[in-house]
C-alpha cells in the first residue's frame, strides 16, 4: 500500500477526523487533508490533486454521497478511491453508495484494523 | 413501551464505547425518568422519525466522559471543552446509527437527525415528543452515565 498518497479526510465531526487521522497516520500515511462538509471537501478536490477520499454520510451542506455522485461525474476523479465512513449503515443506504460507485464501505463503530484492511484492498 | 424499541440502544451503545473507546461498559435496570434534569454534565441528543417519532439522548458524567474520549483520542483529556462537546455528538451519532441499523433488522425503519449537544450541572434534556423517558444507567470503571429513550405514545 502506497502511504505517500494524499488523503483527504471529511467528516462534520473533529472528533471522527482527529480518529481517522491517528489511524492514518499509524499506518503511515502523512499526507492529510481535511475538509467538514461535502462542500468544502469539493473546493480542496477543485484546488489540489487528492488521490484517497475518506468520507461520512450525514454531514450538512452537501453529504457524502452526494460528494461522491459528484466525483464520480468529474474526469479527474471518476477513478479515485472512496471510502465511505459511516454510521448510516441501513440497507438501502449501501446499495445507493454502491450504485454511485463508492469504492468500499466501513460502518461506524470501526477498528482501526477495519479501516486498514479496507485500504488495503481498495489501494492495492 | 415496547422493550424491542429500547434494546437495541442499549446494544448499540454498549458496542460503539467499547469499539471506539475501548471501555467495558455494564448496563443497569432500566427506569421510568419524571423530570427533564441531566444526570450527567453533558449531554448528546438526536431526534429520530419513522415508524414512530422520538429521541434519544446520552448523558456523561465529566469523569466518565473524560475517560471515554481520553481512549479515543489517546491522549488525556482534563476539561469539558468543544472537543468534548464534539465527541458525544459523534458518540450519539454512532449509537443511532448501529441501533437503527438492528431495529431496521427487526423491519423498523427510522431516520436520524443531526445530533445536538448541552454542557452544564443540571441543563435540562428536551425530547421532542411526550412519551414516557426510560432511562438506562450504565457503569463503567471510570464514572457513569446514561441513555434515554423516548418515543411518541
Amino acid at each position: 500500500m502506497d502511504t505517500s498518497i494524499k488523503v483527504l479526510i471529511v467528516d462534520d465531526f473533529a472528533t471522527m477526523r482527529r480518529i481517522l487521522k491517528n489511524i492514518l497516520k499509524q499506518i503511515g500515511f502523512k499526507n492529510l487533508v481535511e475538509a467538514d462538509d461535502g462542500t468544502s471537501a469539493w473546493e480542496i478536490l477543485q484546488g489540489q490533486t487528492i488521490d484517497l477520499i475518506i468520507s461520512d454520510w450525514n454531514m450538512p451542506k452537501m453529504t457524502g454521497l452526494e460528494l461522491l455522485k459528484k466525483v464520480r461525474a468529474s474526469d479527474q476523479y471518476k477513478r479515485t478511491p472512496f471510502l465511505m465512513v459511516t454510521a448510516e449503515a441501513q440497507k438501502q443506504n449501501v446499495i445507493e453508495a454502491v450504485q454511485a460507485g463508492v469504492s468500499n464501505y466501513v460502518v461506524k463503530p470501526f477498528t482501526a484494523e477495519a479501516i486498514s484492511d479496507k485500504l488495503e484492498k481498495i489501494l492495492k | 413501551m415496547n422493550v424491542t424499541l429500547i434494546n437495541p440502544f442499549i446494544n448499540a451503545t454498549i458496542n460503539v464505547l467499547e469499539t471506539m473507546a475501548f471501555v467495558t461498559v455494564s448496563a443497569g435496570k432500566p427506569y421510568l425518568k419524571k423530570d427533564n434534569v441531566a444526570v450527567g454534565d453533558v449531554t448528546g441528543i438526536l431526534g429520530l422519525t419513522g415508524v414512530a417519532n422520538g429521541t434519544i439522548s446520552v448523558t456523561f458524567e465529566e469523569k466518565c466522559i473524560l475517560n471515554v474520549v481520553s481512549n479515543m483520542f489517546g491522549e488525556t483529556m482534563t476539561e469539558l471543552n468543544h472537543e468534548i462537546a464534539d465527541a458525544v455528538g459523534e458518540l450519539t451519532n454512532m449509537i443511532s446509527g448501529q441501533a437503527r441499523r438492528e431495529l431496521e433488522e427487526a423491519g423498523k425503519v427510522f431516520k436520524a437527525a443531526i445530533p445536538s449537544v448541552v454542557t452544564g450541572r443540571n441543563h435540562s434534556i428536551t425530547h421532542h415528543t411526550d412519551g414516557p423517558k426510560i432511562a438506562i444507567p450504565f457503569s463503567t470503571g471510570n464514572g457513569d452515565f446514561t441513555i434515554e429513550v423516548c418515543f411518541e405514545r
